[in-house]
């Protein structure tokens, strides 16, 4: 959770709480949930997408090497992508 | 010129909402609200009315429309009664809570089991907290004049928030009143054009009634309940400016007899009409009793209610609800809490009666009064009493 300095106080919401940006939800930490991390082996990895179409928060991403990885700003370390991958590549570490 | 008119209320009340050129009329008939949908689903087929009428599978979904025309916009109208308020309980929540300044003509009915369509406030009570604005009428004039002031009200910049109008089932709603009906250009003049300042629209989408976890939920609560409190300002307001444009006068807490009472009975709605009738007969006996009609329930009005009792002895509330084992009616314990740190307050006697259509005569007012006066010397006896059960 971000300090409470930054946090909003009554007085900054608009009427409603209505959310005017676009989007938003990408700046909700949702990484902050997490008490364990994926790792990866991907020297395993057959590529076949089966992670990045289970994350339920959608945070698995293509990295610069071409494998599936997750964003630790929003992955909430469920390990479904552990559970799910065929080929064990995925291994939940503490956080 | 303004037409003094013989009219059912519940016509009178869809005329205003016809006056006040709504956009969406969005309800599900149920007595004894059935005349006001109706009226407004003829004045819609008859072109009488350039409105949407959506027509409804249950109440849910009828304030569940609502919210979404509201959002993007457009001026909402819906009415219901009793256990159609009860169906749209959880919505009554989301429409306060995301600013959503829809108007509701509430034809207060009593709730089941056992069945009843008559009238008490048990309904009204039921959505005490839902944040909404809550007005209680005491005559056809007044549902006429509170539907237009309502929109007016929700709408402001620094209101949005829902209106509900109350209106006694069948006491008001089936009756035929003389009705002072205003000129259209009276009404435009009252009530400018809605502008929702955070609309739905894809050129500029926005989220609303979104998620909000434990760091952020308080404060948006907070934000909430200093609007309503501070809607009364606009409230007063809009109510000045209503008597300087149709000439009627509306106050938090009206007041009759009131200059040299020393006693004085307070309630809510049509019943006020037969409180006056016997205070009337009771000044005629000798007595210095006078009234206070609570107009305005949210925000609660509580410097106008304690200035005005300051100077009695006694204040005899009267109840048309249960609060089941609590501290008495929901209107005596709140006007009890709000006196009650304050110095040189009346004693207060509450009565609930009038449950269920239960017809409460000049004659059972009179009693209260003496009663409650009696009590008031002695001491309490008991909370409150509910008037008119028989042994
Ligand atoms: S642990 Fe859960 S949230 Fe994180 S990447 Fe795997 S599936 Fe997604
Ligand atoms: S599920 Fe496993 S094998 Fe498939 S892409 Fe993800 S990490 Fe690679």
């Amino acid at each position: 959770m971000q300090s409470s300095e930054e946090l909003p106080g009554w007085k900054d919401f608009k009427p409603g709480a209505v959310v005017t940006d676009a989007g938003s939800a990408r700046s909700y930490k949702t990484g902050d949930w997490r008490s364990q991390r994926p790792t990866y082996d991907f020297e395993k990895c057959i590529k076949c997408g089966f992670c990045y179409l289970f994350c339920p928060e959608g945070c698995i991403h293509v990295n610069d090497d071409g494998f599936m990885e997750a964003d630790l700003y929003h992955c909430k370390g469920c390990g479904i992508c552990a559970h799910e991958c065929p080929m064990h590549v995925v291994t939940m570490v503490e956080d | 010129m303004p037409e003094r008119t013989g009219m059912e209320v519940s016509i009178a009340l869809s005329e205003a909402v016809k006056m006040c050129k709504t956009d969406v009329v969005s309800a599900y008939p149920i007595t004894p609200q059935t005349h006001i949908v109706e009226h407004l689903a003829e004045l819609v087929a008859d072109d009488e009315m350039d409105a949407e009428f959506i027509p409804v599978e249950s109440e849910h979904s009828a304030l569940s429309a609502c919210l979404g025309s509201s959002a993007v916009g457009a001026r909402t109208f819906t009415a219901t009664a009793g256990q159609g308020l009860e169906l749209m309980h959880e919505v009554m929540y989301i429409a306060s809570s995301m600013r959503l300044p829809i108007v509701m003509a509430l034809c207060n009915r009593a709730l089941s089991a056992p069945l009843s369509v008559w009238c008490d406030h048990g309904d009204a009570m039921s959505i005490r907290d839902t944040g909404w604005i809550q007005v209680f009428a005491e005559n056809g004039q007044e549902v006429f004049d509170m539907t237009i002031q309502a929109f007016r009200i929700a709408e402001d910049a620094d209101v949005l928030l829902p209106v509900v109008v109350n209106l006694d089932g069948f006491n008001l709603t089936h009756v035929v009143e003389p009705i002072i009906l205003p000129d259209q250009e009276q009404v435009d003049r009252y009530l400018p054009e809605f502008h929702y300042p955070y609309p739905l629209h894809p050129d500029k989408p926005v989220s609303m009634g979104t998620y909000a976890p434990p760091h952020l939920y308080i404060e948006v609560k907070k934000a909430q309940d200093e609007a309503l409190k501070n809607s009364k300002q606009i409230i007063l307001k809009a109510w000045d400016e209503f008597r300087q444009i149709f000439g009627r006068e509306y106050n938090p807490i009206e007041l009759y007899c009131m200059d040299d009472a020393d006693v004085a009975v307070m309630a809510m709605g049509s019943i006020n009409e037969t409180v006056s009738l016997a205070i009337d007969e009771l000044r005629e006996e000798g007595l210095k009793v006078g009234q206070l009609k609570l107009r305005l329930w949210r925000p609660f009005p509580h410097t106008e209610l304690r200035e005005v009792v300051k100077s009695l002895k006694t204040l005899i509330v009267i109840d048309r609800a249960i609060s089941f084992g609590g501290p008495g009616g929901p209107v005596c314990s709140e006007v009890r809490s709000s006196l009650y740190e304050h110095e040189g307050m009346p004693h207060v006697i509450g009565f609930v009666t009038g449950l269920g259509g239960r017809e409460v005569k000049t004659s059972d007012f009179k009693k209260m009064v003496r009663k409650g006066v009696e009590q008031a010397e002695k001491g309490l006896e008991e909370d409150y009493e509910i008037v008119g059960a028989r042994e």
